[in-house]
């Protein structure tokens, strides 16, 4: 089996035996740090160890009880429920608007559109900051919903072009000249077959916002402090073991998410 | 025939008509994109334009000021430790992520989608979970040093985080899928027979590999490394958390300008300068890119 020829220069199995230790090495890296976290949540000692010395659900009760780390929770379900609406909505709008125009204007508004992707965003932040100052959007729900949205209307406008771009179009156009209006056209026939893309999209926009930092340090404060920058002031200062529980119960969600993803890809 | 002559318009009138009309609906369709280009214009374009003048033009009109003041000794480290540790966190995701998206575009399905799955986990996983995992795997009382203290292989903990050396296995970790995914993608398409061809002429398997699959990989290399190089120019959580203060890139540098010293005007110089490098690093692999398709006959 070993000597078995692996690629086609010949290269056996045994030959290339350190490029499977390597890889596997690689996905350990990849994956196991996060995985340890799960476990270790369970501890009932300050200092994280694994195995744990002792079990017990204590951080799970010290996050369930803490005010604080709820109502930041509350908050980012709540602006990433928002945006994965706003973006979701507008981006696939867009993207329907871009791909069946023939104007050269469009181009260049899909460039423009996916800027956010490139620009650092330590920088959108700041100007988001700049703009939101004046009018009073800084910490408030509506100010993180509408700086996410930006932030995600790239994502969804580049999944649901490629749903796009797999769905005959003509089919919408034989919709219309049997008398249904654009709108209706596009809603009972375009949307259906493009349907999970337009859903890939929205839980991208989702996760996008659930786990955003940066703007969300700069720009919501106070009551309006979203689960992600209340986490990260609080590692700034000291390891505070409540966040391993957190951890987990978010990677329990990621892993949800990510089944949801495949899912859809997978009947695509 | 002759009816069907009759009825219909003028031809001129009738182009002008069908443009007009043709016209109108690319204007209905370029709308639709109206709510997104408001958002990202708002938010995106005019304060980015906002940063640029806030950084030409001080108390006392126009000045460079605020550009000067970046070739202060300071801004310079940060500069070199920003590039540096940029040009690390890439070079090890070459080495760590090439031989992974390589070996998984040769899996047979099954396998490669499990393998892809591993990779595609920690995409999706919380940025900030996976920095806090690497912050209590390799504290001085962390799993890591414990374990080499049960094993006997060091007398007293290592020091792996708050600096030089966690910033860049926090940031590897974090920058690998994205580099692994179009590389995986560009592997696929490599014809494998073009290997069996090279060996039939007498090519070593390392030459073969060499001279003729690394070749047929640069486009999704090139794409893998600019990307992940960019990001790490820019980025800000992982080393904030893993860096301990120690470590300071240049978005920590914006952030601190800004909300420390409200110093507006070296906030959005640094910020520029940024986003020139990052654009310009951009532009020149778009064209680099272009150039190597055109000599490749693509």
């Amino acid at each position: 089996m070993l000597n078995k020829s692996a690629t086609d220069t010949q290269v056996t199995h045994l030959q290339r035996l350190w490029l499977y230790a390597l890889c596997t090495l690689v996905i350990f890296f990849l994956i196991i740090p996060t995985l340890l976290v799960i476990p270790m949540s369970f501890s009932d000692s300050r200092y994280l160890s694994f195995p744990p010395e002792s079990w017990s659900l204590r951080w799970y009760r010290a996050y369930f009880s803490s005010a604080e780390w709820l109502q930041a929770t509350a908050v980012s379900f709540k602006v990433a429920f928002l945006t994965m609406i706003l973006a979701t909505t507008t981006g696939t709008l867009a993207s329907y608007g871009l791909h069946t125009t023939r104007a050269r204007m469009g181009k260049y508004m899909m460039v423009l559109l996916t800027m956010p992707m490139i620009i650092p965003v330590i920088l959108l932040a700041v100007g988001i900051f700049l703009t939101f100052a004046p009018v009073g959007l800084n910490s408030t729900i509506a100010g993180l919903v509408l700086a996410h949205t930006v932030l995600a209307i790239p994502l969804v406008m580049i999944t649901v072009t490629a749903g796009l771009k797999n769905f005959d179009i003509n089919q919408e156009m034989v919709a219309r000249s049997m008398g249904a209006s654009r709108p209706w056209a596009f809603l009972t026939v375009t949307l259906p077959q493009i349907r999970n893309s337009v859903l890939s999209g929205a839980l991208l926009a989702f996760i996008i916002s659930l786990d955003e930092v940066v703007i969300a340090l700069l720009i919501a404060g106070g009551d309006k402090a979203t689960l992600t920058r209340r986490m990260f002031l609080a590692l700034r200062d000291e390891i505070d073991p409540t966040i391993a529980a957190i951890s987990t119960l978010l990677i329990v969600f990621s892993v949800v998410m990510l089944a949801l993803s495949q899912f859809l890809q997978s009947k695509k | 025939m002759t009816i069907t002559e009759h009825t219909t318009p003028e031809p001129p009138m009738n182009k002008r008509a069908l443009e007009k009309q043709a016209r109108a609906q690319q204007r209905n369709e370029l709308s639709l994109s109206l709510p997104a280009f408001i958002l990202v214009g708002s938010l995106v374009l005019v304060p980015i334009g906002w940063l640029f003048w806030l950084s030409i033009y001080g108390s006392d009109g126009f000045t460079a000021e605020n550009y000067v003041r970046l070739l202060h000794p300071s801004y310079k480290k940060t500069l070199i430790t920003t590039f540096e540790l940029a040009f690390l966190v890439t070079g090890l995701c070459i080495l760590l992520g090439y031989p992974l998206a390589y070996l998984a575009s040769q899996l047979k399905p099954r396998m490669a989608s499990l393998v892809l799955l591993c990779v595609l986990f920690p995409f999706w996983t919380s940025l900030l979970v996976r920095t806090y995992a690497w912050l209590v795997l390799l504290q001085r009382r962390g799993v890591i040093n414990t374990w080499l203290m049960d094993m006997g292989l060091i007398d007293a903990p290592l020091k792996l985080v708050h600096n030089f050396t966690g910033t860049t296995i926090g940031m590897v970790h974090i920058m690998l899928p994205f580099f692994i995914l179009p590389l995986y993608a560009s592997m696929k398409t490599v014809d494998l027979s073009l290997m069996k061809a090279a060996s039939n002429l007498g090519a070593s398997p390392v030459k073969a590999f060499w001279q003729v699959y690394v070749p047929l990989t640069l486009s999704g290399l090139g794409a893998g490394v600019i990307l992940v190089f960019v990001l790490s120019l820019g980025f800000y959580v992982t080393p904030a958390l893993l860096g301990g203060g120690r470590v300071m890139m240049w978005a920590m540098q914006i952030e601190r300008s800004m909300a420390v010293y409200a110093d507006w005007g070296a906030a959005s110089a640094l910020g520029v300068v940024l986003l020139v490098m990052t654009l310009g690093i951009l532009w020149a692999f778009a064209r680099l890119t272009g150039a190597l398709s055109s000599v490749e006959g693509k």
